[in-house]
């Protein structure tokens, strides 16, 4: 019997300051872009059900934290990121959700960034594009008055759930006067740990980046407080419920956002030039992206073909069996050519078979319920 | 008389005179997670040895059954299709796949006795 195993590099994995908690609680390991993490403590779809019904924990210390400080930190952020900086500017400590392209409108990553002064913003970008993004940083930070500091002393913990603030304001006395201060999608500081009200699961939440050297305290005490471990597994599970994209798997240097579903993340309305805008703004897309639901049987998997009577039109970038709708979900990306619109029926490719597949609008689960 | 033998892929095959019954061991179902689908191959249909069997569909990712020896489908477990989770309550009995009827009268030698598969399983711990 075969099992398809995800492989990493070919250097040693790396391992976050919490490797040694995970093994503890039963973690079943994988090598995720280079890193050592837990794809489940022992069920990934109780994991996925303590998310969306109290709330669960997740290590994403291999995450990169950078901080971009100087005087130009607003202009240069204007230029690097396809979504506008301005939008973040609102109000201390507001999170914006951006791609960063290269020339040609393809996606180096997406990201997270903070507005924390006008000297001073924090980016959240991801462990497999380290050191791509790195390199771009410092590459187009060169003309503008900036220092890019990346952070590797510091440990991200998310918690998620319809509990997840109340569990930690309790556990984590130190934050819970910034917890009930923060606004969905801002974050804030409370001493050394940073605290933003952002996530990747679609319920509310918070992403805890705080020293590397207390996170394994901070991870014990929000265990006592019956906040529910989490791995990858129930990660993919619960974010593509919630729509939202995947580096690597939704999203690539090859196709730009507005082919893969990311078109509200673009500001292209004003003067504003960003790397990028000139290929997003003079040639056509060539595709976009729908939601999937299986009618028949069977689970919907990455780079499956999608057809519409006998044409194939494109092919599923993310899928997986849904604990919540209890059903198979995906994205695919199709051709604009192909003019399917919601509650259409295609066909997937699934080895040998052609199985049926609605076209569905996404997010397929929002406040825990089917959409 | 009817025996059980178990394979290096965690797979079990109880022998019934010239018929076997196949399935995964507690200890697959324990690794693949939550099991949501199984494929399973038509009645009549003639497997040799390293065949695909059947498909298994966890929710992180779809594993293949590899036949352990030649033989014709003579039933397949028709209680999978409503409940997969089968598999994961009961794979060695209730959760069994197929049964077929042996092509030879002789076993491999690569079967295992229950003794050598769990002393396996526990080498690989």
């Amino acid at each position: 019997m075969s099992e398809t195993i995800q492989t990493g590099q070919s250097t040693e994995p790396q391992k976050t300051p919490l490797y040694d908690q995970h093994i503890a609680a039963g973690a079943k390991t994988v090598d995720f872009g280079g890193w050592l993490l837990p794809v489940n403590y022992g069920s990934q779809v109780e994991e996925h059900h303590a998310v969306r019904k109290q709330a669960g924990m997740f290590d994403v210390s291999h995450m990169t934290v950078s901080d971009i400080k100087g005087q130009e930190t607003l202009p240069f952020l204007s230029k690097l990121l396809a979504n506008d900086i301005k939008k973040a500017t609102t109000m201390e400590g507001k999170a914006l959700y951006s791609c960063m392209l290269n020339e040609q409108g393809g996606v180096i990553d997406d990201l997270i960034v903070y507005y924390l002064s006008d000297d001073h913003c924090r980016l959240v970008t991801n462990a497999a594009t380290n050191a791509k993004d790195m390199a771009w940083l410092a590459k187009q930070a060169a003309d503008f008055d900036v220092a890019i500091q990346e952070r590797p002393d510091l440990a991200l913990i998310a918690v998620q759930g319809p509990e997840a603030l109340a569990s930690c304001g309790k556990q984590l006395p130190q934050i819970a006067e910034l917890l009930s201060s923060l606004k969905r999608f801002q974050g804030g500081f409370a001493g050394e740990v940073f605290v933003g009200r952002t996530g990747y699961t679609g319920e509310d939440g918070v992403e805890i980046i705080l020293p590397a050297e207390q996170a394994p305290s901070t991870w014990q005490t929000l265990l006592e407080g019956n906040i529910q471990p989490c791995g990858l597994g129930a990660r993919d599970t619960l974010r593509l419920e919630a729509g939202m994209a995947l580096y690597g798997s939704d999203l690539d240097e090859e196709h730009t956002p507005l082919e893969s579903g990311l078109s509200w993340t673009i500001a292209l309305d004003d003067e504003r030039d960003f790397v990028g805008k000139t290929a997003l703004t003079t040639t056509d897309s060539r595709y976009r992206m729908v939601g999937l639901v299986l009618e028949g049987k069977g689970v919907l998997r990455g780079h499956q073909p999608v057809l519409l009577q006998g044409d194939e039109i494109g092919s599923i970038t993310s899928g997986t069996f849904s604990p919540t709708l209890n059903q198979s979900i995906a994205l695919a990306r199709v051709s604009t050519d192909s003019e399917i619109t919601i509650g259409d029926t295609v066909q997937v490719q699934i080895r040998q078979k052609q199985v049926a597949a609605k076209v569905v609008k996404y997010p397929f689960v929002v406040n825990g319920k089917p959409s | 008389m009817s025996n059980k033998y178990f394979t290096s892929d965690h797979e079990w095959l109880q022998i019934d005179g010239s018929n076997a019954t196949i399935g995964i061991t507690d200890y697959a179902q324990q690794s693949l997670g939550e099991i949501v689908y199984v494929e399973l191959p038509e009645i009549g249909v003639e497997v040799n040895t390293g065949d695909s069997l059947a498909t298994i569909e966890s929710v992180k990712a779809a594993s293949e059954v590899y036949a352990p020896i030649q033989g014709t489908i003579l039933e397949v477990n028709e209680a999978l299709n409503d409940e997969p989770e089968l598999v994961n309550s009961d794979a060695e009995n209730e959760g069994w796949f197929i049964k077929l009827s042996m092509a030879e009268n002789t076993l491999p030698e690569s079967l295992l006795s229950k003794t050598d598969y769990d002393t396996l399983v526990e080498q690989s711990e």
